[in-house]
C-alpha cells in the first residue's frame, strides 16, 4: 500500500496550497482529487465568471498565486503551478473512508484502492455532492449538472430547474444572446425567489417580460419521457399548479444545490460544535480536528473566501511540521495599524483589549476581529483634539477604546456637552442616514478610537447576531434619550425601550393619521417621512421628518389629539413608543411636564396659528403641497442627499449641462437633461440623486461603489460591468458605457475642425476611431460623481449659461417650503 | 393640475434659481451702468478740440475699451465650450455678456463722437449695433420663451410628444381598418403626408390648416354624414383619434417654433459677430494707417 506523510484529501484552493506548501518543503504527499481535474468547485464556475480576491488588504501566503481575474485565467494558473511544483496528484479518487488516526491514517477510495498516511487535511468544501434530478428520465444524457459555457448551446428547449442564483444564471446566460436560438424555461420549486440574490431575480423578471425566458414558479418535473416530434424527440411533463404541462426538451440543467458532506465527516469521527445545518467541525487554532491528525480547512472549516483558504493551507502544512509560533499573516499589516500607540502591546493583545472594553464588539471571534480590523483605523488624540465636526460627511462608526469624548449637542453654544465614556460608540447615525455629522464630538482625556468604515460594521452587523443586537440598543437608548431635550430620566428611558415596537413601512404608508386619537412617539430609524394637515379639503404639506427624528409627541399636548397626519415618504422603518408610559410619566413630574412644555411652545404656536388660519390659506401654500409631493416622493428626492433640478422658466434647452458633464468625465454625458419628469416649472433629469442608502450599493459584487468624502457616490475602477447597480437603480441614472476614445483638443477643433467637438461623440466617430486599432474597451458602469475633486463642482451648474441647472439637497428643500415642524 | 400662476413672483417657486439677469444681485447690470455713466461723464467734462472725434484722447480710451470689450464678449463662445476645472460659471459669463455687451451701445456711440458715414469705421459701428440689437433679441427670448415652452409641452419631453405621434399613428391604422377603401386611403396618405416640422414662415394656425391630417379629418367629418351607422362608427373612432392627433401636432410644432425661436437670433448674432471681427480690424488698421 502507497505511504505517505501527508494526504490531503480535495484540491481546492485551500487543498492545493497546502500540497503546494508540502511539495516546496519536500514532504511526501498525495492530493486526492474525485473530479479528473484540479479545483472542481470552481471549475465548474460559469465561463468567463470574475473571480474576487476579497478581503483585499489580506496579504495571500501560499505557493500558488492568485489574484482576482476571470475563471479560466486563475484554474490556468493553478494547473501551471501545480505541474511546476511537482505536485503528486491522484485524480478520480473518491475517498469513501478514512480511518485511524495520527501516525496511521489508512484512506480508501470508491475503487478499492487504499493509502496509508501520517496526517490527513481534509480540504473537501461544502459543495458536496450535487443533488440529483429524481424524476424518472433524470438519468438520460442530456440531464446535466453543470454549464460551463452558455453560448456552446444553440436552438434548443432547454429546462433549467432551479431558481437559487446558479440556476437564475444558467438560465440568464442562455437566453442571453437571441441569435443562439434557445427556448429556455426554468422550473423553481418555491412561489418567487427567495434564494436568490434580489438582482438575479430581477434581471429574470426582466428577462420575462422581454419574452427572451420563461419561468414557472411552484413548479416540479414529474418525469422525461419519448413522445416528441421533429428535433425534439423527448418531452418534459412538469407539475405545475395548474395541472400538468408538457414541453419539448432537448436539454436539463439541474442546479438544485448539494448535500453537504457533513454525515461523512462524522463517519471519521470528527465532532461538530452543534447539531444546526450552520454547525462547522470543532478545530484548535492549529486547525486539527478532534481526530488527532486529521486536520480541516477551507470552506469546511468555516472560510468560503479562496484567500483565506489558501493562506490555510500553507499554515496548515508548516503547523503539521512543527512550526507551531506561525503567526497569521495579516500580523503585520495588525502590527502597523497599532504602531503609533503609546502603550505598545502585542496584536493578540490589542485585539482582546478592543473585543473586552468596547461593548459592541463582545460577540465578535478573534478571527472575525482581525478580519475587520484590517479595514478599520486606530486614533489616537490628545484632550481638546477634535475628531469630527458637525456638517462633515462621514459615515464611519467610532468605538472608544480608552478615554472618553464630548459631544456638542448645541450648534450654536459650544459648552452645552453630553460625555461619552469608555467602550461606547459614536457617529452611529451614519449607519441609519447617509447624511453629514450632525455634531461636533471633541476628546475629553487622551482617547484611542476605533475607526470602522459604514460597509465593515455593516457587514459585522449582518455577520454576528450579537453586533446587531448590541448596535441597536445602544442607538434606540441614544434616541429615546434625545426626546424632550435630553430630560428623560434614565429609568424612563429603559421602561420605554421596553415597551418599544418596530415596524417597517412601505412608501406612502401613513402612521399617524390626523384628527386619531393616540400619544404613541415614532422614532424614524431609517428613511424619511412626510407631515401633512387637510386644510380645506386639500392635504397641505408641512415638513419632512428626516431619519434619526422623531414625530407624534405633539398629541400629548392635544389630549392626545393628532393635529396632523404622517406617512413614510419612502420605504421607512420605524419604533413606536407607547403613549401610556409618556403620559403617565408626564403626569408624575410636573416639572418634567413644564421643561417639555417651554421645548414644544414654538412647535404649538405654529401649529395653532394653522389651525386659526386654516381656512384662508392661499394657493401657495397648496402649491408648496404639490411640489412637495412631486420632489420628494415622486421624484424619490427624499432619499436624495443632492440632486440636480432645473428651473423650467429658465432652461432653453441648450444640453451644455450634457456636454460639459461629458468633457469633464472622459467623453461620457452622466446626466440626461431632457428625461424625467417636470412639475410646475421643476424639472428633474435623469441624474444621480446620491442616495442616503445608495439602491446601486444593494449587490456590487467587486464592492466598488462607495460614498466619497463630499457625500458623492461613485464607481471606482474595480467595476467589472456586471451591470447589478444599473439594475438596482430605480431612477434609471446609471448607464453601461464604454469610455470613447480621446478627442482632439478644443482650439483643434475650433480652429481645424478636428474632432467631433465638445459633448459626447457620436457614436459614427467612435466606430471609426475603433476600427483602427481593433478592440473595444469593456463597458462599465457610470454615473454621476458630483465632479468631486474638480475645482469649482459640477460642470452640470457650471456650464449652465441662465441659471436653470441647481443642484439641492431635500434638507435646503424643507426650508424652503417653510414647514418647519421637525426639531 | 395645480398650474402655478404666480411666476413672476421671485418668492413664488418653492426652488428658488437665480436667472442669469438677476445673477449675484444684478452685479454686471451695475457695473455695465457705472460704465456708461463714466463714459458718459468723461465725453462732457473732456473739452476736446476741435470737436468729439475717435481720435481724440477720449475716442482713443472709448475706442480701446470697446474694442477689448467685444474681443472679450466674443470668448463668449469658446468659454461655453472650453469645460475646464476652476471656480468660473457660464451664467456669470452670460450674465456680464449681456449687460457689458449692452453698455457697448454708449461707450461705442460715444467713441464715434456721432461722426457718422459711408465708410469702413461707421460699418464697423452699423454691425456692432446689429450684434447688440439682435443680442437684445436674443435675451428677451432666453427671459420668455422657456416658461411658454414648458406650459406648451405639458409635463412630456419632445420625444414622448414624438412617441405619442407614433402611438396615435398605429392606432389610427387599426381603427381605419373597417372603414370604406377611399377612406382608409385617405388616413394612410394623412399618416405618410402629415409633416411635423412647420415650415420657417407662416403661422401655426395656417400650418394646422394645410396640414394633411386636418384635411383628413375634414374629409371624415363629411363622410360621417351620408355614412350608414356601422361606417359611421367606425368614422367618428377615426375622427376622435384624427383630432387628438391634430391637437398633438399643434402642440409639438409649437414646441419646434419656440426651439427656433431660442436658436433664430443666434444666427444674426454669430455670423454679424465675425463680421464685426472682421471689420473692427480693417477699421483700427486703416486708422493707424492712414492716420
Amino acid at each position: 500500500m502507497e505511504s505517505v506523510r501527508i494526504a490531503i484529501v480535495g484540491s481546492g484552493p485551500a487543498g492545493l496550497s497546502a500540497a503546494g506548501r508540502a511539495a516546496e518543503r519536500g514532504i511526501s504527499h498525495v492530493l486526492l482529487e474525485k473530479a479528473p481535474h484540479l479545483s472542481d468547485t470552481i471549475y465548474k464556475y460559469q465561463r468567463g465568471k470574475y473571480i474576487m480576491a476579497t478581503p483585499d488588504q489580506l496579504p495571500l501566503r501560499s505557493d500558488f498565486p492568485f489574484e482576482a481575474g476571470s475563471r479560466e485565467n486563475v484554474i490556468g494558473a493553478w494547473d501551471d503551478t501545480a505541474a511546476a511544483k511537482g505536485i503528486i496528484v491522484r485524480h478520480n479518487a473518491d475517498v469513501v473512508s478514512i480511518d485511524g488516526s495520527r501516525g496511521a491514517f489508512i484512506l480508501t477510495m470508491k475503487d478499492g484502492t487504499a493509502i496509508n498516511a501520517d496526517f490527513v487535511v481534509l480540504a473537501i468544501g461544502v459543495q458536496g455532492n450535487p443533488n440529483k434530478v429524481r424524476a424518472p428520465g433524470g438519468d438520460l444524457p442530456f440531464v446535466q449538472y453543470q454549464l460551463d459555457d452558455p453560448k456552446e448551446y444553440f436552438d434548443e428547449n432547454i429546462i433549467v430547474i432551479g431558481g437559487g442564483d446558479a440556476g437564475i444564471e444558467n438560465a440568464l446566460g442562455l437566453a442571453a444572446d437571441p441569435e443562439q436560438g434557445n427556448i429556455v424555461t426554468l422550473l423553481q420549486r418555491a412561489d418567487g425567489f427567495p434564494r436568490a440574490k434580489e438582482a438575479n431575480a430581477q434581471a429574470l423578471y426582466a428577462a420575462k417580460n422581454e419574452g427572451r425566458l420563461d419561468f414557472i414558479t411552484e413548479a416540479t418535473l414529474n418525469r422525461i419521457e419519448k413522445g416528441g416530434s421533429g428535433e425534439s424527440p423527448y418531452m418534459a411533463v412538469v407539475d405545475t399548479k395548474d395541472g400538468e404541462a408538457r414541453m419539448p426538451v432537448d436539454r436539463v440543467i439541474a442546479r438544485l444545490g448539494a448535500a453537504p458532506p457533513r454525515k461523512f465527516i462524522e463517519e471519521i469521527g470528527v465532532e461538530f460544535t452543534g447539531p444546526d445545518r450552520e454547525a462547522f467541525p470543532v478545530l484548535s487554532p492549529q486547525y486539527e480536528s478532534t481526530v488527532p491528525g486529521l486536520y480541516i480547512i477551507g470552506a469546511l472549516a468555516g472560510f468560503p473566501l479562496i484567500k483565506h483558504c489558501m493562506n490555510q493551507g500553507h499554515d496548515v502544512v508548516e503547523f503539521i511540521s512543527g512550526n507551531t509560533e506561525l503567526a497569521p499573516p495579516d500580523t503585520p499589516l495588525l502590527e502597523a495599524l497599532f504602531a503609533d500607540a503609546p502603550v505598545k502591546r502585542s496584536v493578540d493583545d490589542w485585539i482582546e483589549h478592543i473585543r473586552q472594553d468596547v461593548e459592541i464588539l463582545h460577540d465578535v471571534s478573534p478571527l472575525q476581529m482581525r478580519e475587520f480590523l484590517l479595514s478599520s483605523d486606530i486614533q489616537f488624540k490628545k484632550r481638546g483634539d477634535t475628531i469630527i465636526n458637525r456638517n462633515d460627511i462621514g459615515s464611519s462608526i467610532f468605538a472608544i477604546v480608552d478615554g472618553s469624548v464630548r459631544v456638542q449637542i448645541d450648534p450654536d453654544d459650544k459648552s452645552k456637552t453630553v460625555s461619552i465614556k469608555e467602550g461606547s460608540i459614536f457617529g452611529e447615525l451614519g449607519l441609519i442616514s447617509g447624511r453629514r455629522r450632525t455634531a461636533t464630538v471633541v476628546a475629553d482625556e487622551p482617547v484611542t478610537l476605533l475607526e470602522i468604515p459604514r460597509n465593515a460594521t455593516l457587514k459585522l452587523m449582518a455577520s454576528v447576531p450579537g453586533v446587531k443586537r448590541r448596535m441597536e440598543r445602544l442607538s434606540m437608548e441614544r434616541q429615546v434619550g434625545q426626546l424632550f431635550g435630553r430630560l428623560l430620566s434614565p429609568k424612563a428611558i429603559d421602561e420605554i425601550l421596553a415597551g418599544a415596537e418596530f415596524l417597517s413601512l412601505k412608501a406612502g404608508e401613513t402612521f399617524i393619521q390626523e384628527g386619531d386619537r393616540s400619544t404613541d412617539i415614532f422614532i424614524i430609524r431609517q428613511g424619511s417621512a412626510v407631515v401633512e394637515k387637510k386644510i380645506g379639503g386639500k392635504n397641505v404639506f408641512l415638513s419632512y421628518v428626516l431619519a434619526g427624528n422623531y414625530v407624534g409627541e405633539m398629541s400629548l399636548f392635544y389630549e392626545g389629539l393628532r393635529t396632523a397626519s404622517v406617512r413614510a415618504a419612502i420605504k421607512t422603518e420605524l419604533a413606536r413608543l407607547p403613549g401610556e408610559i409618556f403620559e403617565r410619566i408626564l403626569r408624575e413630574s410636573p416639572d418634567l411636564r413644564r421643561a417639555v412644555e417651554a421645548q414644544v411652545a414654538k412647535r404649538r404656536r405654529l401649529n395653532d396659528y394653522i389651525e386659526a388660519k386654516r381656512e384662508s390659506f392661499s394657493s401657495v401654500v397648496d402649491m408648496h403641497s404639490e411640489v412637495a409631493r412631486f420632489l420628494l416622493e415622486e421624484e424619490g428626492l427624499s432619499e436624495a442627499t443632492d440632486a440636480l433640478v432645473i428651473d423650467e422658466t429658465l432652461c432653453i434647452g441648450c444640453d451644455n449641462c450634457e456636454v460639459a458633464c461629458a468633457d469633464i468625465h472622459e467623453g461620457i454625458s452622466r446626466l440626461d437633461r431632457e428625461a424625467g419628469s417636470s412639475y410646475a416649472y421643476i424639472h428633474v433629469p435623469t441624474s444621480c440623486r446620491h442616495c442616503e442608502h445608495p439602491h446601486c450599493m444593494t449587490d456590487c459584487p467587486p464592492d466598488a461603489i462607495h460614498r466619497g468624502p463630499d457625500g458623492e457616490v461613485f464607481i471606482d475602477e474595480k467595476c467589472i460591468g456586471c451591470g447589478n447597480c444599473q439594475r438596482y437603480c430605480p431612477y434609471g441614472v446609471i448607464q453601461m458605457a464604454a469610455v470613447p476614445p480621446k478627442k482632439p483638443g478644443l482650439f483643434s477643433w475650433i480652429a481645424f475642425g478636428a474632432g467631433p467637438g465638445p459633448g459626447e461623440p457620436p457614436k459614427e466617430w467612435i466606430a471609426s476611431k475603433k476600427s483602427r486599432n481593433g478592440e473595444s474597451p469593456p463597458k462599465l458602469a457610470v454615473k454621476c460623481d458630483m465632479c468631486a475633486g474638480i475645482k469649482g463642482g459640477p460642470a452640470c451648474v457650471r456650464a449652465c449659461p441662465t441659471g436653470a441647472a441647481k443642484r439641492i439637497s431635500p434638507n435646503e428643500y424643507v426650508k424652503l417650503a417653510g414647514g418647519g415642524g421637525e426639531d | 393640475m395645480a398650474r402655478f400662476t404666480d411666476k413672476n413672483a421671485p418668492a413664488g417657486l418653492p426652488i428658488q434659481h437665480e436667472g442669469f439677469l438677476r445673477h449675484r444681485n444684478f452685479r454686471w447690470l451695475k457695473i455695465a451702468v457705472a460704465l456708461s455713466i463714466a463714459a458718459l461723464l468723461a465725453y462732457l467734462i473732456a473739452d476736446v478740440e476741435p470737436r468729439p472725434n475717435g481720435g481724440t484722447w477720449i475716442g482713443y480710451t472709448l475706442g480701446a475699451i470697446s474694442a477689448i470689450l467685444i474681443v472679450w464678449l466674443t470668448l463668449l463662445g469658446v468659454r461655453k465650450r472650453s469645460i475646464n476645472p476652476g471656480k468660473w460659471t457660464l451664467k456669470g459669463w452670460t450674465s456680464a455678456h449681456v449687460y457689458l455687451g449692452s453698455s457697448l451701445i454708449v461707450l461705442a456711440t460715444l467713441h464715434t463722437g456721432f461722426q457718422l458715414g459711408w465708410n469702413v469705421h461707421t460699418l464697423a459701428y452699423a454691425l456692432m449695433m446689429i450684434v447688440v440689437l439682435s443680442g437684445f433679441f436674443g435675451v428677451y427670448y432666453y427671459a420668455t420663451v422657456p416658461a411658454r415652452m414648458s406650459d406648451n409641452r405639458g409635463q412630456r419631453s419632445q420625444v414622448e410628444l414624438l412617441e405619442a405621434i407614433r402611438a396615435l399613428d398605429r392606432q389610427l391604422r387599426d381603427a381605419a381598418r373597417p372603414l370604406d377603401d377611399q377612406y382608409v386611403r385617405e388616413v394612410k396618405r394623412a399618416i405618410r403626408k402629415t409633416k411635423i416640422r412647420p415650415p420657417f414662415f407662416g403661422s401655426l394656425k395656417s400650418v394646422q390648416r394645410s396640414c394633411a391630417t386636418d384635411r383628413a379629418l375634414k374629409r371624415l367629418v363629411r363622410a360621417a354624414q351620408t355614412a350608414d351607422e356601422d361606417q359611421r362608427r367606425a368614422i367618428e373612432d377615426v375622427k376622435a383619434i384624427l383630432q387628438r392627433k391634430s391637437a398633438l401636432l399643434l402642440r409639438t410644432r409649437q414646441h419646434i417654433r419656440y426651439k427656433m425661436l431660442l436658436r433664430l437670433w443666434l444666427h444674426i448674432h454669430v455670423p454679424m459677430t465675425l463680421a464685426l471681427l472682421v471689420a473692427l480690424s480693417a477699421h483700427i488698421i486703416s486708422v493707424f494707417f492712414y492716420w
